[in-house]
């Protein structure tokens, strides 16, 4: 029973730190703001869940469970909001993606990049 | 494995701020502090395991709420309109460092 | 190892600071410093400290200077003389205080004068004395209250100045121009409305978990004041801040401030009366260790009331202050478009 716990544990990790190492690289490489944010997203979501989820395994009391399981909540409740806001306000204020761009929104991308920078 | 998961955490921590400080328009910077937050629960959270006191939890837990609260803060204020209003058409001053 | 990592990526980030010009991305940077500093004092196994950088530093410093920021502008003005002598001076005073270092003991030296003075009595005699499981807490509350209460009198002090400098006059008649300029954020994002009402009970029910838990882990009347006002904050954000002051009145607030400075100040002087020195809890009570309880209790209420209310009054007459100079902006604006 133990070392199947102990595992589980180890796998759940592994797929948390690939995860957040694969979404880090991604914001780093990605072209421009949504797509990074497409990184952001999987890191913040997938990749916390599986790290705190592995945690729970390891967790040696109820009290240290039940307060990973609200980090786990908060994560899964915060971290889409946030990205759901970002990527409002960033439309609103007028960055448009790489790929939707005409030779006019480029122009104008770079007066909102010397503004917002 | 707790060892190996802080490190890639840390890795990603760096990209993070590497994303932050050269980030072109201010929501490259915005999602790199909110992805750099989310790290540092998870690193808060693998630390207190590691070093064997899992009560460190607290912080994450501020760490996550705190988190939240600054990036709806910095979304609510950075709205440009108000801003290029406000700030005498300084632009042509500013650069990328 | 992770000390030398957190180290050198605090010092690239303080260069990058330095090097940006745009203020919003300084305050950014200034956010990932706190968290960054922050998980430094975790790996240094300071716990309370790294509560207290993540509650201030990372949290309310950052909200508090956005709102300074929006009403000065958000380039940093360049400079045009050469500070030569600034930097001969800096580069100076720096190569005294490393060599100052040179006579400091070493790391984690067991020997080192600060492992050898008060520090065993606190570790060994304060279970017996005061109770409490968390050392840090009675060091702070009990061992050192009156340097506490400076602290609490400063925080206090800094609240009175704010309001001295920035408090408004405001103009009842123009209050509903007002609140239209400032609920945009309120109308646009739904789903971060209800997200944060599903949050912000949460919050408060946090803080004061953290108020009362501060003898047996981290935390105490600091911490658990500034997620208070954080939590009040952010409300007053989203909602605009006429909501926010419906919901908790400014007047009321002041009040609150001084009776958490009064409160901490009348412990220390019933102890006097009861017979023992300044901040003397053991006469508190008939049973020293239960007076020991009852004084830090008290205490931690006085500094986390007078904390968050400070925190949201400094919040509230610098979004006040914000909140005029739109409705100025508007006015002007409007008397531009009727003269055309």
């Amino acid at each position: 029973m133990d070392i199947i716990i102990n595992i589980s544990g180890a796998l759940c990790l592994f797929i948390g730190s690939f995860l957040c190492i694969s979404g880090a690289i991604g914001i780093l490489r990605f072209p421009d703001f949504y797509t990074r944010m497409h990184a952001v997203g999987v890191t913040d979501t997938l990749g916390a869940g599986m790290i705190l989820i592995g945690l729970m395994f390891y967790s040696p009391d109820f009290l240290t469970f039940s307060k990973l399981v609200m980090i786990l909540l908060l994560t899964l409740l915060i971290g889409p909001t946030t990205s759901h806001v970002l990527a409002k306000a960033a439309m609103k204020n007028g960055l448009m993606p790489e790929l939707a761009k005409t030779d006019h929104d480029k122009n104008k991308d770079k007066e909102i990049n010397s503004s917002n920078s | 494995m707790l060892i190996a998961a802080t490190l890639a955490i840390f890795i990603a921590m760096i990209l993070a701020i590497v994303r932050g400080i050269v980030g072109p328009t201010l929501y490259d910077r915005i999602l790199a502090v909110n992805m750099f937050g989310t790290k540092t629960v998870l690193l808060i959270s693998l630390l207190g395991f590691v070093m064997g006191r899992p009560e460190f939890l607290d912080i994450a837990i501020v760490y996550a709420l705190i988190n939240f609260i600054s990036v709806i803060g910095i979304l609510r204020y950075s709205d440009t309109n108000e801003l290029k209003h406000l700030s005498h058409d300084k632009k042509s001053l500013e650069k990328e460092p | 190892m992770i000390n030398i990592v957190l180290l050198t990526l605090l010092v690239v980030v303080a260069f990058a600071i330095i090097r940006m010009k745009d203020l919003f991305a300084v305050i950014m940077l200034l956010g990932i410093y706190g968290l960054l500093s922050a998980s430094f004092f975790v790996a240094m196994d300071a716990v309370d400290v790294a509560f207290t950088e993540a509650a201030v530093g990372a949290g309310i410093s950052t909200l508090l200077m956005l709102v300074v920021i929006t009403m000065t502008g958000r380039s940093e003005r360049t400079t045009r003389h050469k500070p030569l002598l600034a930097l001969l001076v800096i580069i100076f005073t720096g190569a005294l205080l490393i060599y100052g270092t040179l006579d400091m003991p070493y790391f984690s030296s067991a020997d080192a004068p600060i492992h050898s003075h008060v520090t065993p009595r606190y570790i060994n005699d304060s279970m017996e004395e005061i109770g409490i499981p968390n050392i840090v807490t009675s060091v702070l509350a009990s061992y050192r209250a009156f340097d506490t209460f400076g602290e609490v009198v400063v925080i206090f002090t800094a609240g009175i100045g704010v309001l001295a400098l920035l408090s408004v006059v405001r103009h009842p008649e123009n209050n509903n121009k007002i609140t239209t300029v400032n609920d945009a954020m309120h109308e646009q994002y739904l789903i971060i409305r209800i997200v944060t009402k599903i949050l912000l009970p949460f919050i408060l029910l946090f803080a004061l978990y953290v108020q009362f838990h501060g003898d047996f882990g981290p935390g105490g009347g600091f911490q658990a004041g500034v997620i208070f006002a954080a939590a009040i904050i952010l409300y007053a954000m989203l909602f605009g801040l006429n909501t926010a002051r419906k919901v908790i009145n400014q007047s009321f607030v002041q009040l609150i401030a001084a009776i958490g400075v009064l409160l901490y100040g009348c412990v220390g002087v019933v102890s006097l009366l009861n017979g023992g020195n300044f901040f003397d809890y053991n006469v508190l009570s008939d049973d020293p260790v239960t007076g020991q309880h009852l004084g830090i209790l008290l205490i931690e209420w006085g500094v986390g009331c007078t904390v968050a209310s400070v925190m949201i009054i400094i919040f509230f007459s610098f979004a006040g202050r914000r909140e005029i100079q739109l409705h100025n902006k508007n006015v002007s604006d409007k008397d531009q478009e009727s003269s055309l």
